[in-house]
């Protein structure tokens, strides 16, 4: 049995960079700084004021008007990765049952659907609104709670939260019937859902897929959560646009980020037959993980070396084919340490000559919505063969030899590598080849 | 490329029937119940007021070195204590050609239980006259109170962090949340991870315990819960017409896979107790609040797991059911089993959450381990507190007595919440 080759025919992206791939790409190519303070909720309270929001994200507008009343289920991360597929679809040219008007293009059946997500916090004005009518002497009281403040809450508040959801609304809106995962790992998991995808189309459980991953973790207790870690940038809030500095020798944290990233992933043959000039080919995938990775406090990459250095075998390829890297640079020093060390040890000395770039400095740091936004960057990448400036990003952090220019770069990139690793100590790479036209 | 066998070589359970698999397997058999008014927190005004809880774990009995451990959420110890009795069964911790970058673990993990008190505390202190939350003061209150490690410990891929560290493994690490689907789904995935080279050995299975003040009350909102507070032990009542919902359990189970090939090559034949042959995996597409009436769904899981297995369904000796206890799960599993075994099948089915109660993400991976029980020893486990038959649900459920029966491949189905099905199909061990 030979495994169906893979490859990405649309793309759907929603971050601080911009929504839609032509904003975005803009954005990216420009360098344009699109961190600010946040405006989500009034974070004075917090010691990082600074955020990467998306602006005028509504699911509302693009779900089919019948579907319309499920958006007030739906949390901003759902909402985030119904917008993203619903861009992803319509880039690869892929009609599905949220056309009401056309048939399905794809069959039911055979279209998979693969999002990564998050831990997601309930809404706390709502939960609040709920909680207020249990308080007595100001204090929650749970007797109450139990047998009538709960009822406050809508029905259907759990299936607000549930990170599958993600994945159920797309899989509703578009008729995906096929293999359908969630895949909850921090910000390898983009990765993680477009290579599992991939991996369907490989042993012929599906022909096409929407994979990737989607979170909006800029909440009072995400950002709170961050904070007591550590890992936010505290020293920026008068100048939000520059506060995640990947890589840069004045790095000082990272910056919440809303994001989310999805890729249309197809049967290379059934692309070709329709015409489709791919993005390009997902042609090799890597995992890893580190044991330390329970000690949070201290920095871990999830032994993303190891990560990086399967997914090149993997391709069938050496270190010396790769022609981009794309890094994940959350802009935590001892973050960034740890991965440029990881980038090293797989490219040793000629990691100086292979162009690499980070998004983080214009997006923020997107959690489970970060792989697949990074994927969006780097088969975007290969389509303009552009490598994009790093943003916040002017001299490297001692021991940093990645090439992250501070300008455009035009060049020949038939391979790009894609890493990413989560809080936790778990790691991912992913392969990205260029299609021939 | 060949496809490479997958072995279970391992398996561990911490659940409310037992904190191992021969206690858990016993309670099965004799129809026990697992079931009692709800001690984690004070329940007794909430409309279900008990709930299928693990009862007098302390991780320190399990693992050597606990402090490894203290930040671990309670989930989270569930599944350490459960994968060192499967890593001990396999032997694989005295094997020294064991590559550890080639040792996986995919998990699909809950996430952890909400810091409540404080949470909802902060909540309270945080709150404007003008109905508002007051989020400066939320955030000032929060860094004062909450501690770092309960945060960030319920991220759901922590539990793959705990298990990592616990065996050194450095290979891939996933964690999948699709609800209560979700370990027989990491299961499945984990599978195809070997067959096709990815990893030699991979720690699998899951960990949830929803028995929290939210958890609770999400589901209660939703009435998918049991309400029978009159008669809690008898509360799971999967596939009787007087069924009312379904009764929250917590726990977790791990199995440890392996590349069949790889087990031979260390002399650990011996140590296979089933290989998996099937996976197959679906969606509903149909609403977040409801299954597809038909089945549709579940049946596409099911077929695609058969044709995985290469399999018909007269190979099937047994299926292990989701049988929740709701209404709707248990009449659409009937018609999805109907759809694929024929309208007259006879194949025996069950439903374990009769007695486990629901474990929601480590449902399955613990039901896949009755199902390997069950080709051990020839023997079906009942469907407990099954007296009433319902017209909706009119095949064999193995109402209220265990089977003797010549067992040699069983299929076990799970559906999570908003309508993402997976099957798992295993036989007994060949050469």
């Amino acid at each position: 049995m030979v495994d169906r080759r893979a490859v990405i025919t649309g793309l759907g992206v929603a971050s601080a960079a911009g929504t839609g791939t032509e904003e975005f790409w803009a954005a990216l190519i420009e360098g344009r700084k699109c961190l600010a303070a946040n405006s989500i909720f009034d974070p004075a309270g917090f010691p990082c004021r600074a955020a990467g929001q998306i602006e005028g994200l509504s699911a509302r507008k693009v779900v089919p008007k019948s579907y319309r009343k499920a958006v007030k289920v739906m949390a901003r991360d759902i909402e985030v990765a119904v917008v993203a597929a619903d861009l992803a679809f319509k880039d690869a040219g892929i009609t599905t049952r949220a056309d009401a008007e056309n048939e399905m293009s794809v069959e039911p059946g055979r279209l998979g659907c693969n999002v990564g997500a998050g831990l997601i916090c309930c809404e706390l004005d709502e939960l609040g609104l709920a909680a207020k009518t249990s308080v007595t002497d100001g204090k929650f009281d749970l007797g109450t709670w139990g047998h009538s403040g709960m009822t406050n809450l809508t029905p259907l508040w759990l299936l607000k939260y549930l990170p599958n959801m993600l994945s159920c609304h797309i899989t509703i809106i578009h008729g995906a019937e096929g293999p359908s995962n969630c895949i909850t790992c921090g910000a390898t998991s983009g990765i993680l859902s477009a290579a599992e995808a991939a991996r369907w189309i490989a042993r012929n459980a599906a022909d096409v897929a929407v994979a990737g991953g989607a979170e909006a973790k800029l909440t009072p207790l995400g950002v709170l959560r961050q904070s007591l870690l550590g890992r936010l940038a505290t020293d920026s809030n008068d100048r939000p646009e520059s506060a995640c500095r990947p890589f840069d020798a004045t790095h000082a944290g990272t910056v919440m980020g809303e994001g989310g990233g999805l890729l249309i992933i197809e049967d290379a043959d059934r692309a070709k037959a329709r015409g489709i000039h791919a993005y390009a080919e997902i042609a090799g995938f890597g995992a890893a993980c580190d044991p330390n990775g329970i000690n949070v406090t201290e920095p871990n990459c999830g032994s993303l070396d190891l990560a990086v250095s399967k997914a090149i075998a993997d391709a069938g390829i050496t270190p010396g084919d790769i022609d981009l890297i794309v890094a994940q640079g959350t802009g935590v020093p001892g973050e960034d340490r740890c991965e440029a060390e990881a980038w090293e040890k797989v490219f040793g000395d000629d990691l100086p000559d292979i162009p690499a770039m980070a998004i983080t400095g214009a997006t923020g740091s997107m959690f489970a919505g970060q792989s697949g936004v990074t994927l969006v960057a780097g088969a975007l990448a290969i389509w303009n063969q552009t490598v994009a400036p790093t943003v916040n990003f002017s001299s490297p952090d001692e021991g940093c030899r990645l090439s992250l220019g501070g300008e455009r770069r035009k060049c020949d990139i038939n391979y790009a590598v894609v890493g990413a690793f989560s809080v936790g100590g778990q790691s991912a790479a992913c392969v990205l080849k260029r299609c021939e036209s | 490329m060949t496809r490479k066998r997958v072995v279970i070589t391992g398996m561990g359970t911490i659940n409310p029937l037992g904190h191992d698999v021969a206690t858990t397997w016993a309670g099965l058999l004799a129809g026990k119940s697992g079931v009692s008014k709800t001690e984690i927190f004070d329940a007794g005004t909430f409309p279900s007021t008990f709930s299928a809880q693990v009862k007098d774990f302390d991780l320190a009995d399990h693992v050597e070195d606990a402090r490894k451990h203290r930040h671990a959420g309670r989930h989270c110890t569930f599944a350490i204590a459960a994968a060192v009795q499967a890593w001990k069964q396999s032997g694989l911790g005295d094997c020294d050609k064991l590559d550890r970058d080639r040792l996986g673990v995919y998990l699909g993990s809950g996430e952890g239980s909400l810091d409540f008190d404080n949470f909802i505390s902060l909540v309270v202190d945080a709150w404007n006259e003008d109905d508002t939350l007051d989020a400066p003061a939320w955030g000032r209150l929060g860094f004062e109170r909450m501690d770092m490690h309960r945060e960030v410990e319920q991220e759901s891929h922590m539990v793959v962090a705990h298990l990592a560290a616990e065996f050194g493994a450095r290979g891939p690490a996933f964690n999948v949340l699709t609800a209560c689907a979700a370990s027989t789904q990491a299961l499945g995935e984990a599978t195809c991870m070997i067959r096709r080279g990815e990893a030699d050995a991979i720690i699998s299975g899951g960990a949830h315990s929803m028995i929290h003040p939210l958890g609770v009350m999400g589901f209660n909102r939703l009435t998918a819960l049991s309400v029978r507070n009159d008669d809690i032990e008898t509360a799971s009542r999967p596939f009787d017409a007087t069924r009312d919902g379904f009764v929250l359990g917590e726990g977790a189970s791990i199995l440890i896979l392996e590349d069949y090939d790889k087990v031979i090559e260390r002399g650990a034949g011996d140590r296979i107790l089933a290989e998996i042959v099937g996976y197959g995996s679906s969606a509903d597409a149909f609403r977040i609040t409801d299954q597809d009436p038909r089945g549709d769904g579940a049946a596409a899981a099911m077929r695609a797991a058969l044709t995985d297995a290469k399999m018909d369904t007269a190979r099937i000796d047994y299926v292990s059911a989701h049988g929740t206890g709701t209404k709707q799960n248990d009449q659409v599993e009937t018609l999805a089993m109907k759809q694929v075994f024929g309208p007259e099948t006879t194949v025996p089915i069950s439903s374990a959450k009769s007695m486990l109660g629901h474990l929601i993400a480590a449902a399955g991976a613990t039901e896949l381990i009755t199902c390997v029980m069950a080709i051990r020893d020839q023997i079906l486990p009942p469907t407990a507190n099954l007296n009433v038959p319902d017209p909706d649900c009119d095949l064999d459920y193995i109402p209220n007595t265990p089977r003797k029966t010549p067992v040699t491949t069983c299929m076990s189905n799970s559906m999570g919440f908003g309508g993402q099905n997976n099957t798992l199909i295993i036989t007994a061990p060949a050469p």
